[in-house]
């Protein structure tokens, strides 16, 4: 539905140098000037420094100022042309949203338009083609981003929050009845709890472990298999310390890197073996962890040893696809190249690299990083309103006020959560009440 | 045969939908026919002899702004009044009150009996007349025929109804009058679909053989509150208390000892019962570790000895319940004076109706109460107000009142029975209310007033009254916000220790209000801040509004964004498959459900916010199309 002032990134993602963010609504103006100062002349481009909410810069780049209704939408536009990295860009969005714009839903720009009478008719099938799509792959990221521990922090947050809203919603709607309540201090307390576990998980969210540049790609195998060789192959630099003793990488590397202007955030896990000393078993553990997380997963297998078989299936996390990359063919002798079984490398002569980073390009497209970059940026924002909604019930909760007011804010931070988790009705609700409580006198 | 000149509105049922129906529509001055089977059960509380509670008490008030009956009535029936949730805040405040049956009823007929426009016959109904694939009248079981522009159906459990006490079970409906097994029938063979319910009642007891000395007694409030603001404060009738006791370990294992023999247990009922409503046997099985479970012994009326067992509501034998009573303290010598039971019923499907409660299959017939798959008088009430103003409005050419989920409860509960449809019997709680806030006992007035005034339910007396009343609000609200108070007004200590901290800078009254700790007595006695109004219910709604403003302006920020579209109609006859991008999961859904517009399209559970903009597109563009 059309209401408010939104913002997207316009551009493809991790292609070429510039990326634009695009904002249309009532609050255009007064959003851009608060990023890059005073408005440049309508349709007319202009050199800005883009800054942050403490008046640091961000970016620098170009803007463009399209008053409605001559503009794309039919409403106030603002265009801010920065540089094109997921960073730069997820950090120009994140300014605006805290300044009030909100993100816009798939397909909404074109929308607005079609409902300004600003593209015609038989442009009508493709919006709804457009918004179909993107939300199915918006549905698909969301999925990918509430992976792992994220989503188990999440879960647990609105077991808790549906929890004490069930005591408090009982304690209103049947308060004739003999319930084992809850005193307000009690409430008071369970609503310090709730808080607390917000802003932690708020806290553990933003460290950017949920927002990545680009998908992460996990090079795992057994020890001395040449997984950090293989980052080095492909990353183009010393990222790992390559040595020719097992157990070198004892922890998680990260590199960052760009494939034909796709970023990937590519791990070199330890080598996964029992045993090893206790810093070494802390690298399994983690390389495990990462995983679960993973877009993608680079199995890579010594081709040149025989005895280099496969872990253990259920060593494997289920829903993360996995490429064989069979390894040292420099000395077992294999063609390079992509096959059914997987891709032959010699990451030290580079043979068969490139059809490595071709597949790696096919099956981790753009349109996913953006999708799933996008979903982040939700969820967070999700917890963010949420956080402010829990803080406003314990102010209330404080001073005493009736708990019609804790009530009610706290079934707007369910509601701000139910946009990562589902919403949870009241029929939902009024569920739990009755299979909680004996109600009925 | 013909009988008589024809009616505007025929209302079927006396019960409580009825009667708001044929009041309301008769009030509007449409000539208005109340058809049922027994003239002396108009007004009849065939179940619990409450009025209001939680939820239910905002239902009465609602139904008092629109000039209906049901708060008068409770008023000049009233025996023990209670204000429930006092030490919450006023949004969820409401009022409840036991009621004399025999008080009520006739507080009902002479309610009904001052309207003109009404007349009353006693008959069932065994048919519609349906002209044209609309309503227009119905056949009674004499014969005779009717006439009318609308048909408001309110026939409750008398639909299709099944008595079971035990393994014993006949046909009925309540309180032993008959069912209308013929019109049952005839529903079922038109196009609505229909679903089964169930619900109970429990044993009644005879005062004399209780022994109250051993009970603890629940008084009512110290002053009694009124429902209707049309009351003139000495309605009330002699106030007496209920009394509290509990079952025991004793009574439980009669229970269970039982269970094979209660009609729930051995698969002989059907019909889904309320989960707010247990059946004893059913609290005793899903809650096992409990030893006791409470009942409020509410006395059916001042000059009768029955007495309505609240929580022990049962269809096991009668020689069970007999046992079980007995075993309950207080109740050792009880004489049973008739059975409890459970009872299941047809309900129609209120997917099927417009918001405006009248029949998408069928124009002209509106149905309201029971038969919508509602539970409890207050719920009937409601509706039964709506399809009389409707069917009036229908046959007086007005457009009808489709109250919203943020106007009114009433609102609330037609859209969830219009939307969501149900699948236990449905009653009104606080939490199904989004808007919870606005929508309050104490402002039920202000804001359905102005809509009764415009479909002719109010007089120019008591319309003059009540703009004199929302004047002064606002008035008083405007002089608070104009008012301020500067640090030096307070001069001494005197006026700081009363504000309770000290004022650092200039104030407007409003904003002192706001305070929690700040009341209304203690503003006015600020230096400059008196004298305020004389009318203490204005004191309170502008109190009220200051402790409430801010969810209260975030909550109209919420309305106003989803006003954008919610009344864009979809047409009935939209084909969901030709719009384009529809997933087949939404489609099957909006076909299932039909909404009348995109707002109730976008309650349906499932149906997301993408789909609704492809919906508006696809409006949009076949709008263009047709102007083309």
């Amino acid at each position: 539905m059309p209401d408010g002032t939104i913002c997207a990134v316009a551009t493809p993602p991790g292609r070429g140098g510039i990326g634009v963010v695009r904002l249309s609504g009532p609050d255009t103006a007064a959003l851009t000037e608060a990023v890059v100062g005073p408005l440049p002349a309508p349709r007319r481009a202009s050199m800005r420094r883009f800054a942050g909410d403490d008046g640091s810069a961000i970016d620098a780049g170009l803007v463009l100022w399209f008053p409605g209704p001559q503009s794309f939408t039919g409403e106030d536009v603002a265009e801010l042309h920065g540089h094109g990295g997921p960073v730069v860009m997820d950090r120009l969005l994140q300014r605006l949203l805290g300044l009030g714009a909100r993100l816009a839903t798939p397909g909404e720009f074109s929308h607005r338009a079609y409902l300004n009478g600003r593209i015609d008719l038989t442009r009508a099938e493709a919006i709804a083609d457009l918004i179909e799509a993107g939300s199915e792959s918006a549905a698909r990221a969301a999925v990918r981003s509430l992976q792992g521990e994220f989503a188990a922090t999440i879960d647990a947050l609105v077991q808790r929050l549906t929890d004490l809203r069930v005591h408090l919603e009982a304690g209103i709607d049947f308060a004739d009845e003999p319930l084992e309540g809850l005193a307000l201090e009690d409430v008071t307390r369970q609503v310090e709890g709730v808080a607390a576990e917000v802003a932690t998980t708020r806290q553990a969210a933003g460290r950017g472990q949920q927002l990545q540049e680009g998908l992460s790609v996990v090079i795992a195998g057994r020890p001395n298999a040449g997984k950090s060789s293989l980052l080095n192959a492909l990353a183009g630099r010393d990222a790992a310390i390559v040595t020719a003793l097992a157990g070198t990488t004892r922890d998680v590397l990260e590199s960052y890197l760009h494939i034909d202007g796709l970023p990937l955030r590519v791990l070199d896990t330890a080598g996964l073996r029992e045993g090893g000393d206790v810093v070494e078993q802390e690298g399994v553990r983690r390389a495990h962890k990462a995983m679960a997380a993973a877009d993608r997963i680079l199995r890579v297998v010594d081709d040149s040893d025989p005895g280099d078989e496969a872990l253990p299936p259920a060593e494997w996390p289920d829903h993360v696809p996995v490429t064989t990359v069979y390894n040292k063919i420099d000395r077992s002798g294999r063609a390079a190249g992509e096959s059914v079984s997987g891709l032959a490398v010699s990451a030290l002569t580079g043979d068969g690299m490139d059809a490595l980073r071709g597949h790696l390009r096919a099956c981790l497209g753009a349109d996913d990083t953006e999708a799933v970059f996008i979903a982040r940026r939700r969820h967070l924002q999700a917890l963010d309103a949420a956080a402010g909604q829990i803080d406003e019930a314990l102010a209330a909760a404080r001073a005493g006020a009736g708990e019609e007011l804790i009530a009610e804010s706290l079934a707007a931070a369910q509601a701000s959560l139910g946009e990562i988790t589902g919403a949870v009705s009241t029929e939902d609700l009024l569920g739990r009440i009755f299979s909680t409580f004996c109600i009925g006198k | 045969m013909q009988f008589d000149q024809g009616y505007d509105v025929i209302v079927v049922g006396g019960g409580h939908a009825g009667t708001e129906a044929a009041h309301a529509a008769a009030r509007m001055g449409a000539r208005t026919l109340l058809l049922t089977q027994s003239l002396e059960s108009i007004g009849q509380m065939s179940c619990n002899p409450a009025i209001g509670g939680i939820g239910k008490g905002h239902l009465v008030r609602e139904i008092d702004a629109m000039g209906g009956v049901m708060g008068r009535a409770a008023d000049r029936a009233g025996i023990q009044f209670r204000t429930l949730n006092q030490r919450k805040g006023p949004a969820v405040q409401a009022t409840r009150a036991q009621a004399d049956r025999s008080l009520y009823r006739q507080a009902v007929r002479s309610i009904l009996d001052e309207v003109p426009a009404l007349s009353l016959f006693q008959d069932t109904v065994h048919d519609l007349i349906v002209e044209r694939d609309q309503v227009c009248g119905v056949v009674t079981g004499m014969g005779l025929e009717l006439r009318a522009a609308a048909v408001v159906l309110t026939v409750g459990t008398f639909l299709g109804g099944t008595i079971h006490i035990g393994d014993h079970n006949r046909r009925g409906g309540r309180a032993g009058d008959g069912p209308s097994i013929a019109l049952a029938e005839r529903l079922r063979a038109m196009p609505l679909r229909v679903g089964r319910l169930k619900t109970g009642t429990p044993p009644r007891i005879d005062a004399a053989s209780i022994d109250y000395g051993s009970l603890d007694a629940q008084p009512g409030d110290d002053q009694p509150v009124y429902f209707s603001r049309w009351s003139r404060g000495d309605e009330h009738p002699r106030q007496v208390p209920c009394h509290i006791t509990h079952t025991n370990a004793d009574s439980h294992a009669i229970i269970r000892a039982a269970l094979h023999r209660s009609p729930m247990y051995s698969g002989e009922i059907d019909g889904v019962g309320p989960r707010y409503c247990p059946s004893i046997e059913d609290k005793v099985v899903r809650f096992a570790d409990r030893d006791g479970h409470q009942i409020f012994l509410e006395p059916e009326g001042l000059d009768t000895r029955e007495v309505y067992p609240n929580g022990i509501s049962t269809s096991l034998p009668f020689d069970v319940q007999i046992a079980m009573v007995r075993s309950i303290r207080g109740l050792e010598q009880a004489h049973i004076t008739r059975p409890g039971y459970a009872i299941e019923y047809d309900y129609l499907d209120p997917r099927d109706l417009h918001p405006s409660l009248e029949s998408l299959q069928l124009p002209g017939l509106l149905l309201a109460g029971q038969i919508n798959g509602t539970t409890g008088y207050e719920e009937a009430g409601a509706q039964g107000l709506l399809a009389g103003i409707n069917a009036a409005a229908r046959a007086g050419g007005l457009s009808p009142w489709v109250p919203q989920r943020h106007e009114a409860y009433i609102g609330v509960l037609v859209d969830d029975l219009t939307t969501r449809g149900t699948r236990e019997p449905y009653r009104m709680f606080t939490s199904r209310a989004e808007y919870r806030l606005h929508l309050r006992e104490d402002n039920a007035d202000l804001r359905l007033m102005p809509v009764a005034r415009a479909y002719g339910l109010i007089s120019d007396a008591a319309w003059t009254a009540f703009a004199t009343y929302r004047d002064a609000i606002e008035a008083e609200r405007r002089r608070l916000e104009k008012t301020w108070l500067r640090p030096a007004d307070l001069g001494d200590d005197h006026g700081t220790q009363r504000l309770g901290q000290p004022l650092r800078r200039e104030q407007s009254l409003m904003n002192l209000l706001k305070r929690p700790e700040m009341d209304y007595a203690t503003l006015l006695s600020l230096p400059g801040a008196g004298p305020g109004p004389d009318d203490p219910a204005v004191c309170r709604q502008v109190l009220i509004g200051a402790r409430y403003d801010g969810y209260l302006k975030r909550q109209s920020d919420q309305v106003a964004r989803q006003a954008r579209h919610e009344d864009e109609p979809l047409p009935a006859d939209l084909d969901y498959h030709a719009v384009a991008g529809l997933s087949a999961e939404v489609c099957e859904k909006l076909h299932h459900h039909r909404p009348a517009t995109l707002g109730q399209a976008g309650r349906i559970p499932g149906v997301t916010p993408a789909a609704v903009a492809l919906l508006l597109v696809h409006l949009r563009r076949g709008r263009t199309r047709q102007s083309a």
